[in-house]
């Protein structure tokens, strides 16, 4: 009886998904709501028009025909979140943990459009993440960024024209994996820096190279004077370097203490490269005026500590600390559970610090968007800019509001009042349904998949964990 | 380096923890048990809380504490940690929370407790005063003990120093994403362990029987050989200590309750209960209390609704039970606030959910003559907010455990005063 209670809402389901795969973008009034803008202070009794995904009007007594209206009296509404550091919607395994460097590697090739974990973000307000390689790895795989268009395919989920990214991982997870697991370098926070810059000098030698061939072979194809150029072969981990030192290819770091950080910035400079984000960042804090100077960014836990020893030395006020220093700084989950209420999570950088209401709200917003490269399309209510919104039953930062409407692009991809028991959008009818996780917290998502290089005792301790 | 930053850390405290007399008065008093007292007068004297009200004199050897604007809570109890006994996750010397072997009623958390702990500080900012902190392996995990966040030995921190007898209920669910192991290997270990956790109660009984013949009559009966793990249990078949079965699962909650009706005389407690509100009739039934949590997980299952973490105390409350909540933390204990607010926002309320952290654990844990509310007699470990306790943005001004007035300050705290306004910037 159960199981053909599940198969109906499944096939139930399946036509809700069919649906919003038809309408990519919708044209919506919100009314009378109170709207934080989060770039242009927070406004009363405001309405919203959106027209085919895009927010064309915010102001008050606006009126449109034929357009499905949202009665938001009383309520909040707010930019749709954004998590700059996620794991959710990645088919097995989060790292390729088979080399120091696997730059060519990306995660647009591993999205899961069927991960619940998407539709629980929606629950919480998020419409946009930034899908991660794990930290396994120096220079780990590239990333992804993704809207929470939750029943859509695989290119359904992107984010259209963002731009690139690349995981990078300092510390301990990757010396523990390569130096410790597999006897190679490296080993220390020495052996990680010159990771990068052998990784680096040899992807310049290969462009040199690559380009004088290049070169060399297309004139011989023209001239065909003497013997053909002796070709170099064309390398894809190398490319993505470049990349990277070009600014199209962003740098995200996972990276926890300050003396790592700082010797990945006095790299970057070496190298010319811009525009990157430290990411966790534990102990950004204690070198937030050089991460300003660098113009580095950070995205942080609001108070994950003492799970391992780089981050011991760590505080809740590593938020307020770098905001006071001019840092632009996210809030991000690295977790299928955080995710669930990034909103409170910003709360805790008012609580801890004293940031501003509005600061805490940028942080899993615009500064996101920054940070990702898609600030210009998200991250605040303004006139052009997409629709991806979340409404809110009173002030995103007290404990008791609760997400109500989730869109994206207009769309509406979650509606608390017509919120299913069971929104899996497939379902395996050999699956054993009462296959049960009982686990709490999602802890260094990034290394799930390599939990076994650290010995039988570490999987154990794990598995005795609640 | 670090030992050296530490030590910078340390030449920086400057507040210290005062004990005596001390007055709180013009507050709002939350009492728990006994409504709440506008501009009301709470008096400490020593460990104790001398008077509730709204007319005392107060005299001039009184520290006095204006709380015009602002709250009194009792101090928030966590049903539920590791608190004290795991520093640093993924440094396996010093985690302490799980000894080898399946069946280990003789190990104590309360041995175990380190009160220099870095994470007990920043556990109180919130002002949570008490902790239970169990062990977590194989079945029977160990002794749970009922601490206070505030002293230098374990001795001086504990409430109960052996709270109740923690077991860890066999199952055959995956324990989280990190458990690779398929169905068959999860069956093989279930199958050891529930045989040898049932084959142990029996011959543990046993012993305690022989041992209770004997001592009546020692000329007739010969004693038994000792064995620490059977004396361990002693305590439990005599009525004296509780057992809390961590439990999640739907099945094995059930199985978790068949099991207990059996236990004559003894008093069960259920922890964890991720799946209680499936079987919450059930519970209610069976009339054992839940310490349910963390709030803030993931659902059990993926066909799941988002909000049943959510509303799973209130469900269970709903259905009967008597509720406290628990995070299962370590480091961030101070969550604890958070997890009884979604709790409140999503079905407990908030007036149940603040005994879900205050007089409910306490009754469960067979203490709340001592702790739990703001009642003249009990241990004053109470906190001063300036608002809802669970509100995010609420600060805790001032905390008191069995008394003492303990700073807030915490490593956190001293970070942010020593890089806020780094010397060198200038």
């Amino acid at each position: 009886m159960r199981k053909l209670s599940l198969l109906i809402t499944a096939f139930c389901f399946s036509m809700f998904a069919v649906n919003a795969q038809a309408q990519e973008k919708e044209s919506v009034l919100i009314k009378n709501a109170t709207v934080l803008t989060i770039t242009n202070g927070d406004l009363e009794k405001t309405d919203i028009l959106i027209e085919d995904g895009v927010i064309k009007e915010i102001g008050q007594n606006l009126s449109a025909r034929g357009v499905k209206t949202i009665n938001a009296e009383g309520k909040y509404v707010m930019p749709g979140i954004i998590d700059a550091h996620s794991h959710l919607a990645i088919t097995q395994g989060v790292n390729e943990w088979t080399n120091p460097v696997t730059a060519e590697v990306t995660m647009e090739d591993v999205l899961d459009p069927n991960d619940i974990g998407m539709y629980r973000a929606l629950a919480g307000g998020v419409t946009s993440i930034h899908v991660m390689h794990g930290s396994a790895n120096v220079i780990g795989g590239q990333g992804e960024t993704i809207k929470l268009r939750y029943g859509q395919d695989q290119e359904g989920l992107k984010f259209n024209d963002a731009p690139r990214t690349i995981k990078f991982a300092l510390g301990e997870n990757p010396t523990r994996v390569h130096g410790q697991g597999f006897d190679v370098q490296p080993r220390t926070r020495m052996g990680v820096e010159q990771i990068v810059r052998q990784t680096f000098d040899a992807a310049l030698d290969y462009k040199r190279e690559r380009d004088a061939y290049v070169s060399a072979q297309s004139k011989w194809e023209e001239d065909k004077e003497g013997k053909a150029p002796w070709p170099v072969a064309k390398n894809l981990r190398f490319e993505v370097i470049n990349d990277i030192i070009e600014g199209e290819v962003l740098v995200h770091c996972h990276s926890y203490r300050a003396d790592e950080i700082h010797m990945l910035m006095r790299v970057f400079n070496d190298y010319g490269v811009k525009n990157y984000t430290f990411q966790h960042a534990n102990e950004a804090f204690k070198i937030a005026p050089e991460l300003a100077a660098n113009g580095a960014n950070t995205s942080i836990f609001s108070d994950w500590w003492a799970y391992k020893f780089e981050v011991y030395y760590s505080t809740a006020f590593n938020a307020a600390i770098l905001n006071k220093y001019g840092v632009t700084n996210s809030i991000n989950s690295d977790s299928g559970e955080l995710i669930r209420h990034l909103n409170h999570e910003a709360a805790k950088a008012v609580k801890y610090g004293g940031v501003s209401k509005n600061d805490a709200l940028k942080m899993i917003t615009i500064n996101p968007a920054i940070q990702l490269g898609v600030d210009d399309r998200v991250g605040s209510l303004e006139v052009g800019k997409q629709a991806d919104i979340s409404i809110w039953s009173g002030h995103p930062l007290s404990i008791y509001s609760i997400c109500e409407t989730t869109l994206v692009d207009g769309v509406t991809y979650f509606d608390k009042d017509s919120d299913p028991d069971d929104m899996r959008l497939r379902i395996n009818p050999e699956d054993n349904y009462e296959e049960v996780s009982t686990s709490g917290r999602h802890e260094d998502a990034c290394m799930s998949d390599v939990f076994h290089f650290f010995g039988q005792e570490g999987k154990t301790a794990a598995l005795n964990q609640r | 380096m670090l030992i050296g930053f530490a030590s910078t850390v340390q030449a920086q405290i400057t507040e210290e923890a005062t004990f005596g007399k001390f007055a709180i008065t013009n507050a709002k008093i939350h009492t728990v048990t006994d409504g709440v007292i506008e501009n009301g007068i709470v008096l400490i004297e020593g460990k104790k809380i001398s008077f509730v009200g709204t007319n005392a004199k107060i005299t001039a050897d009184f520290d006095r504490i204006d709380a015009k604007g602002k709250h009194v809570y009792p101090g928030f109890i966590d049903s539920g940690t590791l608190l004290g006994l795991k520093e640093i996750g993924a440094v396996a010397v010093t985690n302490d929370q799980a000894e080898l072997g399946n069946i280990n009623p003789h190990v104590r958390a309360f041995t175990a407790i380190n009160p220099s702990s870095v994470n007990i500080p920043v556990t109180r900012v919130n002002g949570i005063t008490t902790v239970i902190s169990h062990p977590v392996s194989g079945v029977i995990a160990g002794k749970a003990t009922l601490i206070n966040l505030y002293g230098y030995t374990p001795d001086s921190m504990a409430v109960v120093q052996d709270a109740a007898l923690h077991v860890d209920w066999p199952s055959k669910a995956k324990r989280g994403w990190w458990d690779d192991r398929d169905e068959k290997e999860r069956m093989k270990d279930f199958n050891k362990r529930i045989g040898d956790h049932k084959s142990f109660w029996d011959k543990a009984q046993y012993y305690h029987e022989m041992m209770t013949k004997y001592e009546q009559n020692p000329q007739k009966y010969i004693k038994p050989n000792s064995d620490v793990r059977y004396k361990a249990m002693r305590d439990v078949f005599a009525g004296d200590l509780k057992v809390m079965i961590s439990v999640d699962k739907a099945e094995d909650i059930l199985e978790s309750i068949k099991w207990s009706k059996d236990l004559d005389g003894i008093d069960v407690i259920l922890s964890s209960v991720q799946e209680g509100y499936m079987v919450a009739e059930e519970i209610a039934e069976s009339r054992i209390p839940c310490l349910v949590g963390p709030v803030l997980r993931t659902p059990s299952r993926d066909y799941v609704n988002y909000q049943r973490p959510y509303q799973n105390a209130g469900m269970l409350h709903d259905a009967g039970v008597m509720v406290a909540i628990r995070t299962g933390e370590t480091e961030n204990v101070r969550n604890l606030n958070f997890n009884a607010g979604y709790a409140a926002a999503y079905g407990l309320g908030k007036e149940e959910a603040l005994k879900a952290v205050t007089i409910n654990p306490a009754k469960i844990f067979g203490v709340d003559d001592q702790i739990g509310s703001i009642t003249a007699g009990k241990i004053a470990n109470l906190f001063i907010s300036d608002g809802d306790p669970f509100e995010t943005l609420t600060q805790i001004e001032h905390l008191f455990i069995e008394g003492v007035k303990v700073p807030l300050e915490n490593r956190q705290t001293q970070l942010y005063d020593e890089f806020i306004d780094r010397a060198d910037v200038k």
